[in-house]
């Protein structure tokens, strides 16, 4: 038993959409078929995506800090999505525990979009049925791509690396050591869907420097020093 | 929650037709017991007739939610899981055994098979009306629990939904009853009447319960769970979309916040006390039109009141969409 999952850093997360823009394309040429727009170069475009990001910012001008926040499926371990669907198009795969929606099942009703709490479902406007996050089912699975490559599209563009990606249930993955040693967290925890994609938070990075760390107070060159000096470049001025 | 046409007719429509089949199996019963004159064959077989007209109207306007109608078929799948899979499958034995109830009475089944207790002759038409009833109440639940099993709409995820839609199920069916028994001149207005009136009273109460309910809900969800930014001033800047997305569309009703009031109060108007003073009027008067109007105009109500009940409705997503909420 394995869960994929995302492990999304907000703390380096700059909000430059190359996760959107990558996955868009990945999953717009697949063989499921397009994530199609509609009006994209007009008036009041939209269009299906399996990811987006979010700006949010947290606290009053001037103490404020902007929060980049993407957001896709979060592959719940108790996914709430998946019982409510007529037709079982709707899943979860019993492998990997990656949420799909079978295109050729969905009738389009929407009742799943209803109970995820996190809108991470959308209709596509042309195909009619249900899409979301697939984590590149297509593409991790792939054992025609080197390994570095069996990785979603979205991990692969990320410039800062704020996406990592990997099973949580094994103790030992990048992923699990993220979560565990640097603050993972779910969204909504009080509905307990179990999410398996978690947060990492920001963070502030401080360090002390004691003034006593810069100037050398008490050099003991110096103490001992029995020079006369006359201007001239002296072991002081090359050390400190 | 974005209020679909194709859900508020499919729920008010089917919710009428299930009422209007109780209306006269109850009415049938009546007269087995001679509390009431005992009505013609016809009386039984039309009235089914309107009623499977209401069902299967409900069902047409249920297509309209779907984005792929000719796959429909898939949806009786998941019926451990799923209570719209559950309706799926009940709403057409409830057409079909409607439909058997007023074959039966057509076609005249209506010599006793077996004679209980020496005084209650049971007929095909009381045992498939027995069904029937059995299947109209078990698809009350399932309709309702569409809505009341989603946890996350907490304004729905109440037993008062499943409450709410029996009962304006029942006032609406036995108006109609009225309604139809007017139309035709025969005695039973009074009778469908004074029930559809008692229905509406109690659905009253209950709905004006669910109403307090969710004016005072708080929801267990906040944009600081949602983000996991543990901070009392958190502002949405953008999206994620330069436009709509589907997340803007569905999940909101986009109108104000005065529509919404002057619909909740149109359809407390509207369905609660208009229908009880035309009833009342059209006992007093003895008039044939007067229950047909007071049928239309609940009818109508119970249209605004479900379009409130999807635009009351607010989705914890919608907490990722502050500039739309």
């Amino acid at each position: 038993m394995s869960q994929l999952a995302l492990v999304i850093d907000l703390n380096v997360c700059v909000g430059c959409h190359a996760c959107v823009t990558s996955c868009k394309q990945w999953n717009t040429s697949g063989w499921a078929g397009p994530l199609v727009d509609e009006n994209p170069y007009d008036a009041d475009p939209t269009g299906t995506f399996f990811n987006r990001v979010q700006t949010f910012e947290v606290g009053t001008f001037p103490d404020t800090e902007t929060v980049h926040f993407p957001k896709s499926c979060l592959h719940c371990e108790d996914p709430p999505c998946v019982p409510v669907c007529p037709t079982g198009a709707s899943h979860k795969r019993a492998d990997n525990g990656i949420v799909l929606v079978d295109y050729d099942k969905c009738i389009g009703c929407k009742y799943c979009s209803w109970a995820c709490p996190y809108g991470a479902r959308e209709v596509d406007e042309q195909q009619k049925v249900m899409k979301k996050c697939t984590l590149c089912i297509d593409r991790i699975t792939d054992l025609t791509l080197p390994e570095r490559e069996r990785k979603p599209a979205c991990v692969l563009a990320c410039p800062t690396s704020a996406r990592l990606f990997g099973d949580v249930q094994d103790p030992d993955s990048e992923v699990s050591i993220a979560i565990r040693e640097r603050g993972g967290y779910q969204l909504m925890p009080e509905w307990g869907t179990k999410p398996a994609n978690h947060y990492l938070p920001r963070r502030k990075t401080r360090i002390y420097i004691d003034p006593e760390e810069l100037i050398r107070a008490d050099n003991p060159l110096r103490k001992e020093d029995l020079t006369t000096y006359s201007g001239e470049e002296t072991l002081d001025d090359v050390t400190w | 929650m974005h209020p679909a046409f194709s859900v508020i007719f499919l729920t008010t429509l089917i919710g009428a037709g299930q009422g209007l089949f109780l209306a006269l199996y109850t009415g049938q019963i009546y007269a087995l017991a001679n509390l009431l004159p005992a009505q013609g064959d016809e009386f039984y077989a039309f009235g089914s007739l309107v009623a499977l007209t209401l069902l299967v109207g409900g069902l047409i306007a249920s297509f309209f939610h779907l984005g792929r109608p000719e796959r429909a078929w898939r949806a009786a799948a998941r019926w451990r899981t799923s209570w719209l899979s559950r309706e799926v499958l009940v709403l057409p034995l409830v057409m079909a055994l409607v439909f058997a109830y007023g074959l039966a009475h057509w076609t005249g089944h209506t010599q006793p098979l077996f004679t209980l207790g020496n005084w209650l002759a049971v007929d095909a038409t009381l045992l498939i009306g027995l069904a029937a009833t059995l299947a109209v109440f078990a698809l009350f639940v399932c309709t309702a629990m569409i809505y009341a099993g989603v946890r996350f709409l907490e304004e729905w995820s109440s037993p008062l939904t499943v409450v709410n839609f029996t009962l304006f199920g029942l006032a609406s069916g036995f108006m109609l009853a009225a309604a139809y028994s007017a139309f035709i001149g025969n005695q039973l207005v009074a009778f469908f009447g004074t029930w559809s009136v008692i229905f509406t009273v109690i659905a009253l109460v209950s709905r004006f319960a669910s109403l307090t309910r969710n004016a005072q809900l708080r929801h267990k969800s906040t944009v600081q769970s949602a983000i996991g930014v543990r901070h009392q001033t958190v502002s949405q800047k953008a999206q994620g979309a330069t436009a709509g997305s589907f997340n803007t569309r569905e999940f909101f009703h986009g109108r104000s916040a005065g529509t919404l009031r002057t619909v909740r109060l149109l359809f407390l108007f509207l369905v609660f006390p208009l229908p009880i003073l035309l009833i009342g009027a059209a006992y007093a008067t003895q008039s044939p039109t007067l229950p047909i109007v007071a049928f239309a105009v609940q009818y109508l109500g119970l249209l605004f009141e479900r379009w409130y009940f999807f635009a009351e409705a607010r989705h914890p997503q919608n907490l990722y969409y502050q500039s739309v909420a």
